[in-house]
Order: structure tokens, then C-alpha cells, then sequence
């Protein structure tokens, strides 16, 4: 079994992501669990590149990274107690938790019928797929003109009422409702008249 | 040679079931709060990855994904200012101590 | 190949038949060279700032009417290295209590997201380090790496006027980030592409600048927040907060957060270059690429100059006036010039660019885009004066009211349903 280098790429980012991942739900002190996790969100953002998703990888790191993980430091902080708080940063019954996680994994694992799915060059290990990408339509010069038509198509299907138009327009909504809801619940009580 | 679909959809169960735990087992409310961005990562591994193995139509899983960071960040800006209000009147963030409606 | 043609296939032609020569082909041989160019790159973001920090010091020196650094070396020249070096010998202090492999890691990061911002500027037609077709998203989201750089300075330092510090600049950073965003949208609608060559190469009859002035105010103002200078030091106001986060550190670390800001401060002077002032275009360039990266640098340099004469105009602003510019004046002026710009470009396309012949629709086009802006920009000044002439009058009439003021209190007392509200002008109406 040889690899070739995307393959390489995605099993250094796959462990990459499970280890700080652990630690994200591990470590003890929570500003280093946020920075677990801001290393699981890079990683995230290596597979998208490596799915040709170049656009979803800019906007994980600018929201997860520039925006949700400063978001979490900034929570950490306020709530400054839990700085000190040395001891375990586990609840009583985290062995229920282990156990719900391994079966939740051991579930999932099944259904892609492991070990089997690991192994390479395998067919159809997913009811419905085959192994490898849909070849790249022969109507594109190279990766870099297919990626434009997918990125002006996203737009245009996220624009158009045929599609998603009414989606994004719901997930705007509620990003307003969001915004006022948590200014309004974060406000200090002594603003509040 | 490329990467099979099987591998993402491992890698994706994977950081799902650490996400689980993460929420599951956290004492801190902000820690059960990352455990579940790492789950609504997960389930976006998924969704790009059938897109690129052409499941869905053109940008179907592209725009779902980019639906799911949306809602991901609303939920921690709620989430969040839900915590700090818990920590401003009880002074603590531990999820066992906030058990007021606790039957 | 010819060099002037294609300076860099040139060289990668080169490169690769030494390479060949030597034994290393095809992947490796791409591999290799990607290296090179990843190295070539950073090498010249890494010692740009010595040139930058001199000539600053210079200028800022004029400014402020006197010489500025010119003992080390002809005029000074050395004056960078003279301090480099005294940094790279000055003791390494870790505070005590402090994060070490954090506090470490912040100053790597800061330089990191600066100089990650290069591999998309294009110096010219086909000379760049790569055109991601999403590359105005990219040094968005790289950007935001230094925020995240600056908390983690500040928190693992273990020092509270630190991590004040580190408070105001991500309160800062982010909240800048929005109209940044905003306005980048601009010139990413009018040239429809999110490339910065594509950018670049739309602006070949009229620059952005002028089809969209607002949006290359906006960019402007906020990328220099951004980086956090003067006026909007905030972050290391020294009066208020010793010096913001970067206060415990010393040595190089400190030079490193140093060298991140001189390069941030002239990269948004590219950056604005490439998506308001034209980029690379010029009389030429699309023949000669080396014409065109002296093009850029030119332009490049123009606006750093207003970066830097800036700094040495305006004093600093004060950080809840620094949130009202941000949130009740740049974000709704921004969304107004996106909405401006859409509407006035799609009129254009329906109706009007049919009339026109081929040459001159450019020029319509920017024409009419530049009296949509103007007309917004009037209507802003309008408000923003209107709204500032209201809030000074309400507070005279607070200070010189004291009767007002009195009553005021009584009412305050009581908690009835007035609360905190009346001030002078409505309290005076009863």
C-alpha cells in the first residue's frame, strides 16, 4: 500500500485534527482547549481545501478561527474564576459520556463497515458512491477555471429562488435575531431600565 | 490515485464522537459549548465530502456547509452571552451548579 | 523565454533545468521550487521593514519638523540595523507566571499573518505568488490570525495591563473587520471576481478609487485600525495602559511584533493599491511585467505614505468614539456604498451601456458610479453632521442647566418611568 502526497496530506490532517480534538474536550486549562480547538478548525480548513472547496476553507478560518474561537477566549476571560480553577475540568459522570462517545464512534464505524472502508482501492464501500471523485468536467481548462464555475455557482444557487435563496435568507434572519438576543442577554443588569 | 470517501466520513465520525464527549463529560458550560462546535464540524466534513463525491446537485453541500457555519456562529454568540449572564447573577459557569430547575 | 516578458517563468525555467541537472525532477523539482518562492517571498516581507522603519522614522521625523535617525551610516541608513541588532542582544525575559509556549507563540503569529498576505499581491500580470480566485476572502481571513495573535500575547503575558490591552485591540479588530469586509465587496462587485490579479486587471481604464471612493475610504480607514497605528493606537496607549499587550515583551519577541506591524501597515498600502489605485495597471504594463511591478510598488508606497502621514496628523481616538465611528457611521456608510454601487452598475448595464461605444463605456461607467458615491458621501456628511450638532447641544445644555440637572436627580431617585433618559433638551421641553 502506497500513499500519494493528497493522501499523505489527509492523514497527517486527520491525525491532526483527532489529537487536538482531544485535547480540545481534555485539556485543563480552557484557554488551552480554545487553542486545541482553533488548531482543529485549521485542520478542518486543510480538508476543505483538499475536497476543492477552496472558498468553505476562507470562510472556516475567518468565521471559526477570526470570529467563534476569539468569541470562546473572550467568554473564557469574562468568566475569569475558571482561570484558577486548576482541578479536573471534568463532570462526575464523564465515564457515561466515554461510553456514549465510543458507541456513538463504534455506530458509525459499523455502518462504513470498517475495517474494510480504510483500506485502499476498495469499490463502493458507501451504498451509492464509488471510491473516488467524479472526474472534473472536460468542459474546464484546469482545477483553477472548475473552481470559479463551482464558486459562481454557489453564488447563484444561494441567490436563486429555485434554490437556496429562501435558506439563506432564513440563516440571515436568524443571525439578526441571534445578534439582538445576545446583546440583550449579555447586557448588564444595571443598563437595563 | 485520491483519498476514498470512507476516510472522511471516519475522520467526520470521529471528531462527532469526541464532540459527544466533550459535552458530555465538560463541568465548564464554555467547554460543552466547544465540544459542540466540534460536532457541527463534523457533520460539515460530511456534507462538503458527499458534495465532492458528487452527491447532491452542484453547490448543494457547499451551501448547506455554509448554512451550518452561519447557524455555528450564531449558536456560540447565544450560547456565550447565555453563559456570561449565568456567570454575572450565580457566579459560577460549572453546568452542575446551575440546577435551579432541577426536578 | 524572454526575462522582461515572463520574469518568473523565466527563472522557474531556469531553475528547473539546474534542478534537472542535478538530479531532481517532476514533483520534487515543483516541490522544491515552491519552497524557493515561498522563501524568495518571505525573505523580502521579512527585510522590507528595515527600509520601512527608516523611511518612516524619517518621514514621521519631517512631519514633526525635525531630522530623525542620521548618525548610523549615511543618513541614517543603518540607523535599522543598529537596532535590529540591539534587539537580538537584549535579554530574553519570560515573565514569571506566564504561558511559555503561548506567550511564544504570539509574536510567530503575528509576523505570520502579515507575511501569509503576500502570496497573493500582484506585483504584476504574471508575476505573483498565487491568484486564489478567492483572494480577496484570503487576506481577510489571515488577517484575522493577528487578532488572534494579539489575545494570546496578551493573555499569556500574565499581566493585567496586558491583557487590558489585548482587550481593546480584538474589541477593535473585530469590530473593523465588518465594514472592512464590507467595503472589500465593493471592487469585488464592479470587477466581478474575488482574484486580486482579476482586480487589478478591471481597474485598467479607471481605478476603483474613482468608480468607488467611499469603498476606498472605508477600506482604507479600517485596514490601518487594523493594524492597529495611530489614530487608532488604542491598544498601546501609553498614558492609559503602559503599552498594551506587547508590554511584557522584550528582545526579539518584541521586534517581531515590531516588524508585524511596519509590514501590516505597508501591505495595506498594497492591498489598497491592488483593490482601489489599479495595481499593476499603467501606461505599458500589460507588456512589460517589470514596468508594472514598478507600477505597484509606486502606488504601493503612495499609500503608505498617507498611512504614515496619518500617524502624524491625527492624535489618537478615544475608544468609545472609536466604537460610534465603527458601528453608527462606517458599517451603515459602507452597506449604503455596496447598495449604491449595485444599483447604479446594474441601471448602467440595462439601460445606458448600449448607448455608448466601446471606448468610452469605462468611463461612463466610473463616471456615474463616482456620482452615486458622491451623492452618498453628501448625504452622509449631512447626517453625520446633523447627528453631531444634536448630541453637542444636548450636553451644553446638560452642563449649563443646573436646575435641570437637579430635578433630573430627584426623578432619578424615585425610579419612576423617566429613568435615566431626560437630559437637558427633553427635560427642558416639560
Amino acid at each position: 500500500m502506497s500513499l500519494d502526497a493528497s493522501q499523505f496530506v489527509f492523514l497527517v490532517t486527520a491525525l491532526v485534527i483527532v489529537v487536538s480534538a482531544l485535547f480540545v474536550v481534555t485539556a485543563r486549562n480552557l484557554v488551552h482547549a480554545a487553542l486545541w480547538l482553533i488548531a482543529t478548525f485549521a485542520g478542518m480548513a486543510v480538508i476543505f481545501v483538499l475536497l476543492n472547496a477552496g472558498f468553505l476553507a476562507l470562510v472556516q478560518v475567518v468565521v471559526y478561527i477570526g470570529a467563534i474561537s476569539i468569541l470562546i477566549i473572550f467568554a473564557i476571560m469574562l468568566t475569569r474564576r475558571v482561570m484558577q480553577d486548576t482541578g479536573p475540568q471534568t463532570n462526575a459522570n464523564w465515564y457515561w459520556g466515554a461510553v456514549v462517545a465510543v458507541g456513538v464512534l463504534v455506530a458509525a464505524l459499523t455502518m462504513l463497515q470498517l475495517p474494510n472502508a480504510l483500506t485502499l482501492g476498495a469499490s463502493s464501500l458507501v451504498p451509492g458512491f464509488s471510491s473516488a471523485p467524479l472526474p472534473q468536467p472536460a468542459e474546464f481548462a484546469d482545477a483553477a477555471a472548475f473552481n470559479t464555475a463551482t464558486l459562481a455557482n454557489l453564488g447563484l444557487a444561494l441567490s436563486s429562488p429555485d434554490h437556496y435563496l429562501l435558506p439563506l435568507l432564513l440563516v440571515g434572519a436568524l443571525l439578526a435575531v441571534a445578534m439582538v438576543g445576545s446583546i440583550n442577554i449579555a447586557r448588564d443588569d444595571k443598563e437595563r431600565e | 490515485m485520491s483519498i476514498p470517501l470512507s476516510w472522511y466520513l471516519a475522520l467526520s465520525a470521529a471528531l462527532f464522537s469526541i464532540g459527544v464527549f466533550g459535552v458530555l463529560s465538560r463541568r465548564n458550560a464554555v467547554g460543552v459549548l466547544m465540544g459542540v462546535e466540534l460536532m457541527l464540524n463534523a457533520v460539515n466534513i460530511n456534507l462538503v465530502a458527499f458534495w465532492h463525491y458528487g452527491a447532491f446537485g452542484p453547490s448543494t453541500g457547499l451551501a448547506f456547509a455554509l448554512i451550518v457555519i452561519a447557524i455555528a456562529a450564531a449558536e456560540a454568540a447565544v450560547g456565550l452571552a447565555l453563559i456570561i449572564s449565568v456567570y454575572r447573577r450565580r457566579k459560577t459557569v460549572v453546568v452542575d451548579d446551575v440546577n435551579l430547575m432541577k426536578f | 523565454m524572454d526575462f522582461f516578458l515572463n520574469p518568473l517563468g523565466f527563472i522557474r525555467e531556469w531553475l528547473l533545468s539546474l534542478l534537472t541537472s542535478i538530479g531532481i525532477t517532476g514533483p520534487a523539482g515543483d516541490f522544491a521550487l515552491i519552497v524557493l518562492g515561498t522563501v524568495v517571498v518571505g525573505g523580502l516581507g521579512l527585510t522590507l521593514p528595515l527600509a520601512l522603519i527608516y523611511i518612516e522614522r524619517r518621514l514621521i521625523g519631517r512631519f514633526q519638523d525635525r531630522i530623525g535617525p542620521n548618525r548610523v551610516g549615511p543618513e541614517g541608513i543603518f540607523q535599522t540595523v543598529a537596532d535590529a541588532i540591539k534587539l537580538l542582544i537584549k535579554e530574553d525575559i519570560t515573565p514569571l507566571g506566564a504561558d511559555k509556549f503561548i506567550y511564544n507563540l504570539a509574536p510567530i503569529m503575528a509576523v505570520v499573518s502579515v507575511l501569509t498576505m503576500w502570496a497573493i499581491l500582484p506585483f504584476s500580470y504574471n508575476v505573483f505568488g498565487t491568484d486564489l480566485n478567492v483572494g480577496a476572502l484570503y487576506f481577510v481571513s489571515v488577517g484575522s490570525l493577528g487578532t488572534l495573535a494579539i489575545m494570546l500575547g496578551g493573555w499569556a503575558s500574565n499581566n493585567k495591563y496586558a491583557l487590558l490591552g489585548a482587550f481593546r485591540t480584538v474589541a477593535q479588530m473585530v469590530c473593523y473587520e465588518v465594514p472592512m469586509i464590507l467595503a472589500i465587496l465593493v471592487p469585488v462587485l464592479l470587477a466581478s471576481s474575488m482574484s486580486m490579479n482579476a482586480i487589478s486587471a478591471a481597474q485598467d481604464q479607471v481605478w476603483f478609487l474613482f468608480s468607488a471612493p467611499v469603498a476606498a475610504f472605508i477600506f482604507f480607514l479600517t485596514s490601518v485600525a487594523e493594524t492597529g497605528r495611530a489614530p487608532f493606537d488604542l491598544l498601546e496607549a501609553e498614558s492609559e495602559i503602559v503599552a498594551g499587550f506587547n508590554i511584557e515583551y522584550s528582545g526579539m519577541k518584541f521586534g517581531m511584533f515590531f516588524v508585524g506591524e511596519f509590514l501590516h501597515a505597508f501591505t495595506v498600502g498594497a492591498l489598497t493599491a491592488t483593490l482601489f489605485m489599479g495595481g499593476w495597471t499603467g501606461p505599458f504594463a500589460d507588456q512589460y511585467p517589470l514596468l508594472g511591478m514598478l507600477y505597484f510598488s509606486l502606488k504601493a508606497f503612495i499609500a503608505y505614505f498617507v498611512v504614515i502621514w496619518m500617524r502624524a496628523t491625527f492624535p489618537r481616538i478615544r475608544i468609545d468614539h472609536m466604537l460610534e465611528l465603527n458601528w453608527k457611521f462606517l458599517v451603515p456608510l459602507a452597506l449604503g456604498s455596496i447598495v449604491v454601487t449595485m444599483l447604479v452598475d446594474k441601471l448602467y448595464a440595462e439601460f445606458l451601456q448600449a448607448l455608448f461605444v466601446e471606448g468610452a463605456r469605462a468611463y461612463v461607467r466610473g463616471g456615474l458610479l463616482l456620482l452615486g458615491n458622491l451623492a452618498l458621501a453628501a448625504g452622509a456628511m449631512v447626517i453625520a453632521t446633523r447627528a453631531a450638532r444634536y448630541m453637542r447641544l444636548k450636553e451644553e445644555s446638560d452642563k449649563y442647566m443646573p436646575v435641570v440637572e437637579a430635578e433630573h436627580g430627584h426623578d432619578d431617585h424615585g425610579h419612576d418611568d423617566h429613568g435615566h433618559e431626560p437630559h437637558g433638551v427633553v427635560a427642558a421641553a416639560h
